[in-house]
């Protein structure tokens, strides 16, 4: 490697770090991102002299970078906000099957035997990417409903993944003993991508974001296990710098959620009350109060203090903007507003800040959990719009729940709750919520927006 | 063990610890955008499928290189330009921002 190329991929290392560091505070994390990508363009370029193409070789980077770029930048424009958590498990997913094709390529040039230094990296970064990029598809999948949410399990389940790791850790010891019919690679490969599968099947859709967090750290780590195979501090340091945040952010993640990793992992969490979501519904067995547009309208019109929670239902229905200009109505007639954002509502943590702000709500009518639990007891009314598991009182109440423990907002305390909701059907958890069936609170039914605007109507009306 | 090893041992031990340590305050609104921008930073294996795509001369490496080519692509354009999706929302709002979660549970309220 020359100097100039070693400097540049020192200046590239420099900015991804100064990146990561903007990207974790609200002040310059789009300029993070901005830094980091001018550092992927500078180690890019640097590249490119080192190496001696063959004409095969220009013709394919052109045509994988123009196709690569085109999907890349169109599926990241037109995603919906509320879809991109599923567009992140896609990209994380690609670029691990990348790290794995690349060390797969790498150990066919070196011939039989390669070095233990460069073979142990290599089938390293073959299992870890070809785990991320089929977990990652799964992650997609659940997440833009293509198939059930709801953990998949079967008996045993647990111990069949066990074996089936074991058999992967077997085989690749055996590539590095033996060494090497060439497509043993491919075979390991093949392995690696059912346990994939067989990992996140069972993890419900509401865990995906952690599961995507740490399928992302794992491709930073078969990343830098590619630039051991390869010599380049590029790869090393870039994926590694991905795999130890990606790990942290996985913890601080399930932290958010009140939950261990271990728990989300291997939890099968909301499989419960899976089979009594589709008994539910030709109705409950436990009646709810459901109310009129216009007395919910009366109500909020004449009260003091609102607070809403909103959720996933919310961001699906696309109803930001209806629920602002809600809030919008209120506040004229003195009406005090505030949102109650939980750490996961929405399906990552996050989503609903970005969401909100999408709808030029203004930043100090977002409140934290910890900053608004205590308000619920002096508010009028709680208006919950499409969100659920977090405002159920059973995390609080009921040990074995399935999400006992987590933290949760206290909706139930306001004088009275307005849950706004599609149907009686159990969140994304899977379970019932006791908060619908509670004395004090009022259904109404619909799509959060046609829902919010009813309510926009209703209180002009008052 | 050559000395390019060792190099490369040190340089990976020490990019866990700033990895870890450049991201530990992180406040819960970011953790979708930070998990998207890392997200966006692994596509640097492109550098390593251009690397490997660069000499490909026999069928298995040109189909090889140009799957992982244009994998890591999407990986790198995707990435970056999600995130700052993302982050545009929050444009223009950043003075108003104080920090959403402080590290001490007993800060005040912000006004």
């Amino acid at each position: 490697m020359t100097i100039a190329i070693a400097l540049a991929y020192l200046v590239a290392a420099v900015l991804f770090i100064l990146g990561l560091k903007q990207l974790s505070s609200p002040k310059g994390a789009r300029n993070g991102n901005f830094t980091a990508a001018v550092g992927m363009v500078i180690a890019l370029v640097a590249t490119l002299p080192l190496l001696h193409f063959t004409t095969a070789g220009v013709i394919i980077i052109l045509i994988g970078a123009v196709i690569g770029a085109a999907v890349g930048s169109v599926g990241a424009r037109m995603v919906k906000m509320t879809a991109i958590p599923q567009m992140v498990a896609l990209f994380n997913g690609v670029g691990g099957g990348a790290a794995a094709l690349v060390a797969v390529a790498e150990l066919l040039s070196s011939g039989a035997h390669p070095a233990f230094s460069e073979a142990f990296p290599s089938v390293f970064s073959i299992v870890i990417g070809s785990v991320s990029f089929a977990g990652s598809m799964i992650a997609f999948a659940k997440l833009q409903e293509l198939m059930t949410g709801t953990p998949i399990t079967y008996p045993g389940q647990q111990v069949v993944n066990g074996l089936l790791a074991a058999a992967i850790v077997g085989f690749a010891i055996a590539i590095l003993v033996i060494a090497s019919v060439p497509f043993s690679f491919i075979a390991l490969m093949l392995l690696a991508l059912v346990l994939g599968v067989a990992f996140v099947l069972p993890i419900g859709g509401a865990d995906m974001p952690v599961v995507i967090s740490l399928l992302n750290a794992f491709t930073g780590l078969a990343v830098a296990a590619s630039g051991f195979t390869l010599n380049n501090f590029a790869l090393i340091v870039a994926g590694t710098l991905v795999g130890a945040s990606g790990s942290l952010l996985t913890k601080l993640m399930s932290d958010a959620m009140g939950r261990s990793l271990a728990n989300v992992l291997f939890g099968a969490f909301g499989q419960t009350h899976a089979g009594a979501a589709t008994a539910a519904g030709g109705g409950p067995t436990r009646s709810v109060r459901s109310a009129s547009a216009e007395d919910l309208g009366t109500l909020l019109a004449y009260s003091q203090r609102v607070i809403i929670v909103p959720g996933y239902g919310l961001a699906v229905a696309q109803a930001q903007h209806a629920a602002r200009e809600l809030a919008d109505v209120l506040e004229k007639r003195g009406v005090e507003v505030t949102y109650a954002i939980h750490p996961v509502a929405g399906r990552m943590p996050g989503h609903m800040n970005v969401l909100l702000a999408e709808a030029n709500v203004p930043y100090e009518q977002l409140k934290e959990m910890d900053e608004v639990n205590d308000e619920f007891k002096n508010a009028d009314v709680a208006l919950i719009v499409g969100a659920n598991d977090v405002v159920n009182p059973s995390a609080r109440n009921s040990p074995g729940s399935p999400i006992y423990g987590m933290p949760i907002l206290n909706a139930d305390q306001a004088k009275n709750i307005i849950f706004m909701k599609r149907s009686m059907r159990p969140g994304f958890a899977g379970i019932d919520n006791d908060l619908m069936f509670g004395p004090h609170t009022m259904m109404f039914f619909g799509d959060a927006k046609d829902s919010l605007t009813k309510l926009v109507a209703a209180v002009k009306a008052a | 063990m050559n000395n390019e090893l060792l190099n490369e041992l040190t340089f990976f031990v020490l990019a866990i610890f700033v990895g870890i340590e450049v991201i530990s305050k992180v406040p819960t609104i970011l953790h979708t955008p930070l998990m998207s921008g890392t997200n966006a930073i692994h596509g640097i294996i492109l550098v390593g499928a251009i690397v490997i795509a660069s000499g490909a001369h026999t069928p298995v490496t040109i189909v090889l290189g140009l799957v992982a080519v244009m994998l890591a692509t999407t990986n790198v354009v995707g990435g970056f330009v999600v995130t700052d999706r993302m982050l545009e929302m929050f444009k223009g709002r950043q003075a108003a921002k104080p920090a959403p979660q402080a590290p001490t549970p007993q800060a005040p309220a912000p006004k």
